[in-house]
């Protein structure tokens, strides 16, 4: 407290403008220099802040001696285990933070202990994370920023940075392969290719400040924050409370945890389904498996004929766009059925497969009847082509006597 | 064999008509009116199928006109009725449109074919003149015509083609604001457009087209300078065919070739309706214009923002303006007060023109 009401006053004492610290390190070089330049692109140093308000010492004095002196404060490199109160002096300081901005969250120190980080480090374990291997140090960014490390785009990399680490790890005896199954996943998928940033990063599933492996027993309201009816349905299917008494991780079960690939009809039938892991082919789950995965796979095959006969359709000149149209509701069937395979009952999967393949069937008639008017249209063509082809050639006829007949 | 007689009661009949209507006139008139025969006689047709492909606009344009409605809520669903629900309503909007190119293309040919003949020289300046005027009505047909389905390509074409305007010296705002009806293209643009398309347009049309015809019929067609001049070193007269029945049946015969590539085009080319315009959508790539503005459109894009201090589009808008100038003012250049005509200038200025309006569509359609 008593180092933090030092720092306060100094700051609040310094020439305005005034940063000696900056100012000497700046002309530097190497180690000494490289701080003074990366703060200088800092969120802090935009805001005003000073090496001193970190570090301590009076940054109105140009003789290193005096401003570098224990008198004022300084206080030099602060230890690992300090950082987290150190930058909680301004960010968990409501009425501090609101100067910058009122909607800023101030709970991130509180959330810090909760973490396996901040436990580790109240254990006085200086290897975990803390702030600044996350955020940086002196080239501290605002997280909206695309060079800052956690940048959701930025942030599954920062991660690794320790977790794919096998000897910082080995201590904790935890796995190091998350990061490269991330980077196989549909999320990562999203995130990367698609520039999806609200895209699910470790943060998403993990928390960021108090970041933890989710509980087995939350696996699926985790998930369920995006995935928000496939979590409804399991909660109510039979699955729930079988997974339950059997503490197995409900969603990493079929689709694994960090390498969640993008979901096929295969997880239901085929040779890599899930279902086949637990449930024998005869065995009656076996069984609503095949039906469901052959419900959807018919739906799937059906829209695509639709499609295939109005894409020739309209290709041909025919006008099918309500058709076309009309297929956008066969599909929002296809993705509910595939969704509803997570209430593990046949009939959550028949009824809109059924609703579907009603639609396909209606758009592939529309299909059928445009290319029927298709060749209607070129006999009607071909007819009228010949009669006036006869006419010209009556004419050409007439043209013809009309010469013989005056010469 | 002896010559039919006819019936006395069918001359009664024709001295009926022929005591009100004085029709002996009239058959005197085409009986004597001639063509003149040479090598470049069938540039002659070209005329004679715009007017056709003119009255085909006019029939299939009053039929569209039973089920259009020019409001952007109803506009394209009521084409898209048009096209999916009336009978025979795809091929007449497709002959419409089909038509409506090939009456351009046409027309084209036939100002081309009329500066190549030197047809324009004394005293059938007016007949170039009005012949411009209807061209250029011709594509205000097109471009007003373009937005009436009202989806997403011609939406977006209208935005740039009236945002063109804009940059018009002095006056740009006042004619951009006057063709949208606002500040952006809407429902005003679209009703606007739909009223000098199916009004403004068609009645400027007519009497325009009355004008030239009527002047085609004092003056006669036009006998080309060289056989013009070879007749006299022979002391003969040029030599003519019978306007009627037989360049009328040669005209018929090429109106019936040209109905035939209109019905070959709609039935196996209809056009497409694409997407309902949405104003709040961003415009889809590489839109462009319909292909008689290309050439234009893409002499703009190469033209540097400033030039010589002007923004490059005032820059081309005059440039487009002096050229459209030049080649109206064609009967005065092009011919000397004597009648007799600069044949080198005009051919080389032709030739330019037609070089530069070949190359710059067919590059901006590659673009």
């Amino acid at each position: 407290m008593k180092y933090a009401l030092l720092l306060l006053l100094l700051a609040a004492a310094r020439l305005p403008g005034k940063d000696s610290c900056l100012e000497c390190h700046s002309q530097m070089t190497g180690d000494l220099q490289a701080p003074a330049s990366a703060f200088q692109s800092s969120v802090h140093f935009q805001h005003g802040f000073t090496c001193a308000d970190c570090h301590g010492g009076d940054p109105n004095s140009d003789d290193p001696d005096a401003s570098m002196s224990k008198a004022h404060g300084f206080a030099g490199v602060p230890p690992r285990t300090a950082v987290p109160k150190l930058c909680a002096r301004c960010h968990s300081n409501p009425n501090f933070m609101r100067k910058y901005n009122p909607s800023e969250r101030v709970d991130q120190n509180a959330e810090y202990a909760t973490s396996v980080h901040g436990q580790h480090l109240a254990k006085g374990d200086a290897a975990v994370a803390t702030c600044i291997d996350c955020h940086g140090i002196h080239d501290i960014r605002a997280a909206r920023d695309p060079l800052s490390p956690v940048y959701p785009l930025n942030l599954p990399k920062t991660c690794a940075h320790c977790h794919a680490d096998a000897a910082h790890m080995a201590p904790y005896k935890i796995p190091t392969n998350q990061y490269a199954d991330y980077l196989k996943s549909v999320h990562w998928e999203e995130l990367s290719k698609r520039g999806d940033l609200s895209a699910p990063n470790c943060a998403t599933c993990h928390g960021n400040h108090g970041a933890k492996p989710p509980a087995v027993s939350s696996v699926a309201a985790v998930c369920g924050t995006c995935h928000v009816f496939e979590e409804q349905l399991f909660d109510k299917s039979p699955h729930q409370p079988a997974f339950a008494a059997m503490s197995a991780g409900t969603c990493v079960v079929c689709h694994s945890n960090h390498a969640i690939l993008k979901t096929s009809d295969q997880l239901l039938g085929g040779k890599n389904a899930v279902c086949g892991e637990c449930h024998d082919p005869d065995s009656a789950g076996g069984k609503t498996a095949a039906q469901a995965a052959g419900l959807i796979q018919d739906l799937q095959s059906r829209i695509a004929a639709a499609d295939a006969i109005l894409e020739q359709a309209r290709t041909s000149g025919i006008e099918v766009s309500e058709a076309i149209l009309r297929q956008t509701d066969a599909r929002q069937n296809l993705v509910k059925a595939r969704a509803n395979v997570h209430a593990f009952a046949i009939q959550a999967v028949s009824q809109p497969v059924q609703a579907g393949l009603a639609i396909a069937a209606e758009d592939y008639r529309a299909g059928e009847a445009a290319l029927k008017e298709k060749n209607i249209r070129r006999m009607g063509l071909a007819t009228s082509l010949a009669a006036i082809l006869v006419t010209m050639a009556g004419l050409w006829l007439i043209i013809r006597w009309l010469h013989s007949a005056r010469t | 064999m002896l010559p039919i007689q006819p019936s006395p009661r069918r001359k009664a009949i024709a001295a009926w008509f022929q005591d009100r209507l004085a029709w002996d006139s009239v058959r005197e008139f085409i009986a004597h009116k001639t063509v003149p025969v040479h090598s470049g006689t069938i540039w002659y047709a070209f005329g004679g199928i715009t007017l056709f492909l003119f009255v085909i606009q006019v029939v299939t344009g009053i039929l569209l006109l039973v089920y259009y409605r020019p409001t952007p809520s109803e506009a394209y669903e009521s084409v898209q009725f048009i096209v999916t629900r009336v009978a025979f309503g795809w091929l007449i909007r497709s002959i419409h449109i089909w038509s409506a190119n090939l009456l351009i293309l046409s027309a084209f040919v036939h100002m081309i074919s009329v500066a190549f003949l030197h047809a324009y020289r004394k005293p059938r300046e007016l007949v170039w003149l009005s012949g411009i005027v209807l061209l250029a009505l011709a594509l205000g047909f097109g471009f007003s015509g373009y937005l009436l389905p009202w989806n997403t390509i011609s939406f977006f074409a209208t935005k740039v083609g009236t945002d063109m305007a804009t940059f018009i010296p002095w006056m740009g705002s006042t004619v951009g604001r006057y063709l949208r009806g606002g500040d952006a293209v809407g429902g005003a643009t679209l009703t606007r457009f739909f009223g000098f398309h199916v009004a403004v347009l068609p009645a400027l049309t007519s009497l325009f087209l009355l004008f030239h015809l009527g002047l085609v019929q004092k003056f006669g067609i036009s006998t080309p300078p060289w056989v013009e001049k070879r007749s006299r070193g022979a002391g003969t007269r040029p030599p003519q065919m019978p306007f009627f029945p037989d360049f009328f049946l040669h005209e018929l015969m090429v109106w019936y070739g040209a109905l035939a590539l209109l019905g070959i085009l709609a039935a196996v080319f209809p056009w497409e309706l694409g997407q309902k315009a949405d104003a709040f959508a961003s415009a889809p790539a590489g839109i462009r214009p319909e292909w008689y503005f290309l050439a234009p459109f893409y002499t703009l894009k190469l033209i540097p923002g400033h030039v010589a201090g002007m923004e490059g589009e005032v820059v081309g808008l005059l440039g487009f303006g002096l050229l459209a100038f030049w080649w109206a003012a064609l009967p005065f250049w092009g011919a000397r007060p004597d009648g007799t005509v600069r044949s080198k200038l005009v051919t080389g200025g032709a030739v330019a023109f037609l070089a530069y309006l070949s190359t710059f569509s067919l590059l901006g359609y590659l673009r």
